[in-house]
């Protein structure tokens, strides 16, 4: 079964990267063919997700590590699966579950995100103190204030320092992606011929 | 030639050239295995590992939340390949790894890969199905549903390997806050300088993709580092080249 399942991912990695290069009809088919397979088996595997959160949180509730907040989640989520299967994702009370709980909560996270990043960032020096520190809070320091709002407006040689931090950033940001692009095709290369199989379970 | 058969013809010959590199040099690593350069998060985590097996602790490995679908997957295709080595490692241990990740396909592939490293190392009983979790679908659902297992869970050492964004700081934090180690990279920008400014040893770049040859997934994880550093070689070399010709006006 193993084999087969292997044949199979590297057959299908082989045709799909095929079609991208070569794309003769037979190939093309075969790559959408392929694709809407795996988008369904996605969606599928969103169904197994989400059974997999109520069975850990079940496992939680028995236990009583927690059990409030898993109990909670637990009925939440059942109501909510249950009423959106019946009425659909665009009825108005579906629609204000996400407006009033889940939109509020994630910005309050966003909130809470912006202090624990600042306080992250005074807590760098005392945690590695090396010039790569030094410099990226010193270049986040000067972001911060070629870009911040002030009553008198734009603090004079801004724009030019922004420009200036641009540049080193942009040419720093592409020399990481190139390396992750990189990174990104040999990991492919591994995964299609059947060196990293992640699916043999 | 059109400028898009071009550009197919550059990334057909970067691919059959990244393939035959590595072919070759992994059947050269296989004959004359050579050293890698040491990376303070990998000898980190060599260290960390042990001491979760010796301590009865746990090691959790957030895989983020990266679509197999889309290029981001490549990142979590990488850490999967890291657990599954650190599952073989730490399969005698009395706390088995926890996984987790924001991506349902990526959540059964971690299941996948940790049921294949306990039967690698003939511990299948120590397998269980909870271990490999969905925590959430968006990226703030993702980050309330991890912290809690860092907090809770008798966790000594995080490994955050994959697709995060900025709210991996939220994650960074509650594992600092427990005292427990924190080895972090991310294909993300913005991860990556969330993970520098809170790791204890960050990790940049493409050292991510690293991760295999480090913890030991044999001789083709270290021919990939090398087919890198020479493409990586071969990309400046055309930059310059290019620089110069556009500087001289031919191109």
């Amino acid at each position: 079964m193993r084999i087969l399942a292997t044949v199979f991912a590297i057959a299908s990695g082989i045709i799909v990267l095929l079609g991208y290069f070569y794309p003769i009809p037979l190939l093309l088919q075969l790559r959408v063919l392929l694709t809407n397979w795996a988008l369904i088996i996605a969606a599928m595997a969103v169904l197994i997700g989400v059974y997999n959160l109520v069975a850990v949180h079940m496992e939680k509730i028995r236990e009583g590590k927690g059990s409030v907040y898993s109990g909670v989640l637990v009925f939440a989520l059942i109501v909510t699966f249950a009423y959106g299967l019946v009425f659909g994702p665009n009825d108005v009370a579906m629609r204000a579950v996400v407006d009033a709980i889940i939109v509020p909560v994630e910005a309050s996270l966003m909130a809470i995100l912006a202090v624990t990043l600042i306080y992250a960032s005074i807590r760098l020096l005392g945690r590695r103190l090396d010039v790569m520190s030094v410099l990226f809070l010193v270049a986040a320091v000067l972001f911060l204030i070629a870009f911040m709002p002030t009553p008198i407006g734009q603090i004079p040689g801004s724009q030019t320092l922004a420009q200036f931090m641009n540049i080193l950033s942009t040419g720093g940001a592409r020399g990481l992606l190139i390396g992750i692009a990189l990174g990104i095709l040999l990991t492919g290369l591994r995964v299609i011929f059947g060196v990293d199989r992640p699916y043999e379970g | 030639m059109t400028a898009f058969g071009f550009s197919l013809l550059i990334a057909i010959g970067v691919l059959l050239l990244a393939l035959v590199l590595l072919i070759a040099l992994s059947l050269l690593r296989k004959r004359i295995p050579t050293g890698l350069r040491p990376i303070a998060a990998y000898e980190r985590l060599a260290r960390s590992v042990g001491f979760a097996v010796e301590n009865g602790t746990r090691l959790h490995i957030s895989l983020g939340r990266g679509s197999l679908f889309t290029t981001r997957g490549a990142s979590a295709l990488a850490g999967l390949a890291m657990l599954r080595k650190l599952t073989e490692r730490t399969s005698l241990s009395d706390n088995p790894p926890v996984v987790t990740s924001g991506d349902a396909s990526l959540a059964i592939l971690s299941q996948d890969t940790l049921h294949s490293g306990y039967r690698v190392a003939r511990a299948e009983e120590q397998y269980r199905f909870s271990t490999g979790r969905l925590t959430g679908l968006t990226p703030f659902s993702y980050a309330a549903g991890t912290i809690p297992v860092t907090k809770d869970e008798n966790v000594s050492t995080n490994v955050f390997l994959g697709d995060f964004g900025a709210e991996s700081a939220l994650m960074a934090d509650a594992a600092e806050r427990e005292n427990s180690t924190l080895i972090a990279a991310s294909d993300s920008i913005a991860a990556q300088s969330v993970f520098y400014a809170t790791a204890q040893d960050p990790l940049i770049g493409e050292e991510l993709f690293a991760a295999g040859a480090y913890v030991g997934a044999g001789p083709v994880h270290e021919a990939s580092l090398t087919v890198q550093d020479i493409l990586r070689w071969l990309i400046i070399l055309a930059i310059l080249i290019g620089s110069g010709l556009k500087f001289i006006g031919v191109i």
